[in-house]
């Protein structure tokens, strides 16, 4: 079995293994624990609509934070939206998923995948840079921050690397950008990757508990 | 007057901001116990309230730090241990060593080190100086946390530790042996209304058996702006209604939720309860006061452990209601105002429109602040801060930025709605020269009533 075997075989089907049973874990984890009622009496009926509301207003800054935080948002969309991309509209990928699921569909061309994953990576970088050097970030970041960092940066630096054939050996560094991919799933249920859900779940939450109440949102 | 009371506790009623006096000798950790006692009962008194909602919130932080520019005592020092989320560090910490689902991970490789003493006695100043719990970093945050929420169950881990700053630990205490924080023992408090009743010609209406409404006031406002309790008598008297103080339940500050101490803060709320369910009131009004909107309106029913038999409206709500209803009328004001939104009333509180219906009836031009409303910059007040004389420094640095929010406004009239917030206005308006007063929307109300329409 050669690595490009390995990494196509049996490494997919553990990692999407313990993808799948942890997220379940740690999102069941969560929900099993018991909630006590809120006994007040709501201002106002329809706290889910609040739920639902508050998942998009959170998606961008109220107006007074924009000058504070707005750019680290825009960091932070170029990269969640690059992700999505690359993993999706990417040729090689789409073909892979179409693999397993049975269809095809629509992809961009390799010179724009390769220009989004470039900006992407810069975006990665600015966002580590910015966590070395603001003090607030600096202080409030632990191993989870980095570990998850470096497992999303490397499937685009292996992937550019594949692209642009820098692989001594082509098959072995296709290999290794495809078990970048499954150490990040891998990863992905023990860290803050989780906030893939936990975002919906925490914006719900406050949006709900706090239309009951009035006030913020 | 005595400034001891019934208790040894002395309290510093000259100044403008009321608490017990600087302390010669600071005890900011209480009790007698071993270490590895207060950290049990930390973790035993912080998991207890510990729930779905809690255990999402401590899950969903990605470590942005978007929150430390949300929150006034960051923006005021710029030190970044005050980032919101940071005040619970050790609580997050402990969280994922012990509750969460992967905790016999972090437990068995040991990636969570156990939370020691001296970490939660270094938090001390995190928790209780520098957070008001506010809310605003909930704003901010994109993951939306209510850290606030987090900061007041840490805080319940850090009282049954014996972790309270001295003077908050002694107001508290105050609060728990006498009924009041600030020396309004029942028969002060009857001797101040009577006072107010005589010195502003208004019928007072005291330990009626029944009546329809029950009215709280603050300590703040019983001893420092006893004409609140004048002000309220004069407008529920204009209207007609069957009211009453009840000197059995009366003080509507809860100290017990602010120090962290659940079982004294059930204890002030229940005498609430049960003075407004013996007098069978349908209503009971909150005075300008914002954490006590936020203990019995929101926690009240949940300390109580049922749907509370009354209704429960801030001051303000119970006004703007009023003037929507007709049931009083107001003469108009030919003034600019901007208001000060308390966090606790408005953010956290909902009752954000209710000022400004008000200010409305009073006919005034009402100038929002930079960030008003909902989005409000604390005063820095709130929380218990203001009792703690080692959080004057940056408390006044944070009314700093608030005195230029207002004075941006150019209005020609402050107004707010918590007696607290204005105490603090008082107090670092003469500290920082503001040369503007914060006034009272109850006052101003009762101030410009129009007494022979009903």
């Amino acid at each position: 079995m050669t690595l490009l075997d390995f990494a196509r075989g049996p490494a997919m089907q553990i990692a999407i293994i313990i993808f799948v049973l942890g997220i379940f874990w740690r999102l069941v984890g969560v929900w099993a624990l018991r909630q006590k009622k809120d006994l007040s009496e709501p201002r106002q009926k329809g706290a889910w609509i609040g739920g639902i509301k508050g998942l998009f207003v959170h998606a961008w800054p109220y107006k007074p934070f924009v000058p504070k935080v707005g750019t680290q948002y825009i960091v932070g969309y170029i990269i969640h939206l690059g992700l999505f991309i690359v993993l999706i509209f990417g040729t090689p990928h789409m073909l892979f998923f179409a693999d397993i699921v049975g269809f095809t569909w629509w992809t961009l061309p390799g010179g724009v995948i390769t220009a989004v994953s470039v900006i992407t990576l810069v975006a990665l970088f600015v966002a580590l840079a910015k966590r070395l050097v603001n003090p607030v970030q600096r202080l409030i970041s632990n191993f989870d921050d980095y570990a998850a960092w470096f497992l999303t940066t490397a499937p685009f630096v292996t992937g550019l690397m594949t692209k642009m054939n820098l692989w001594p050996h082509y098959e072995t560094g296709l290999a290794i950008h495809i078990l970048s991919v499954w150490l990040l799933l891998i990863y992905f249920p023990f860290g803050k990757l989780m906030h893939s859900f936990w975002f919906v779940v925490s914006r719900y939450t406050t949006g709900s508990r706090f239309a009951r109440r009035g006030g913020m949102s | 007057m005595s400034n001891k009371t019934v208790t040894e506790i002395e309290l510093d009623l000259e100044s403008k901001r009321l608490s017990v006096r600087k302390p010669e000798e600071r005890f900011d950790v209480q009790g007698e116990m071993s270490d590895d006692e207060r950290i049990e009962k930390a973790m035993l008194n912080f998991a207890k309230d510990f729930g779905r909602v809690s255990a999402t919130y401590m899950e969903s932080c990605i470590h942005c730090g978007a929150c430390a520019h949300a929150c006034p005592f960051y923006e005021a020092s710029g030190d970044p241990r005050h980032t919101p989320i940071w005040k619970i560090e050790p609580f997050k910490q402990a969280y994922k060593r012990e509750a969460g689902p992967l905790a016999f991970v972090y437990k068995t490789l040991n990636l969570k080190p156990k939370v020691t003493v001296d970490e939660l006695k270094n938090w001390q100043e995190l928790l209780y100086d520098t957070c008001t719990m506010c809310g605003r970093c909930t704003l901010i945050c994109p993951m939306s946390i209510d850290i606030a929420t987090l900061v007041g169950m840490a805080r319940h881990a850090m009282f049954h530790a014996g972790l309270v700053p001295h003077e908050l630990y002694t107001v508290t205490e105050k609060a728990f042996k006498e009924g009041s924080p600030l020396g309004a023992t029942p028969q002060v408090f009857e001797d101040r209304i009577e006072w107010m009743g005589d010195e502003h010609e208004v019928e007072m209406h005291v330990d009626e058996d029944q009546a329809d409404v029950l009215v709280l006031m603050s300590s703040i406002e019983i001893q420092k702006y006893p004409e609140s309790m004048a002000a309220t008598a004069k407008i529920l008297n204009h209207m007609g209604k069957s009211w009453t103080f009840r000197t059995d339940g009366y003080e509507a500050t809860n100290f017990g939720m602010l120090s962290g101490n659940t079982a004294w803060q059930k204890d002030m709320s229940m005498k609430i309860i049960n003075a407004a369910e013996k007098i069978g009131a349908k209503l009971v009004i909150l005075p300008e006061c914002g954490h006590a909107y936020q203990a019995l309106r929101w926690q009240g029913a949940n300390m109580y452990g049922k749907p509370l038999p009354f209704q429960v409206q801030h001051i303000s709500e119970f006004l703007a209601d009023a003037i929507d209803a007709g049931a009083i009328k107001l003469k108009t004001l030919n003034k600019s105002v901007a208001f000060h939104d308390p966090c606790q009333v408005s953010r956290r509180g909902g009752a954000t429109p209710a000022p400004r219906k008000v200010l409305e009836a009073l006919g005034v031009e009402q100038r929002e602040t930079e960030s008003g409303g909902n989005m409000n910059l604390c005063c820095g007040g709130g929380g218990g801060v203001i009792t703690i004389h080692r959080a004057d420094t940056l408390r006044y640095k944070i009314m700093g930025n608030k005195f230029r929010q207002l004075d941006a406004t150019g209005a020609e009239m402050m107004v707010t709605s918590c007696s607290n917030c204005r105490q603090n206005f008082d107090d670092s308006g003469e500290k920082l020269n503001w040369g503007k007063e914060m006034n009272s929307l109850l006052e101003l109300v009762a101030d410009n009533l129009v007494e022979e329409a009903k």
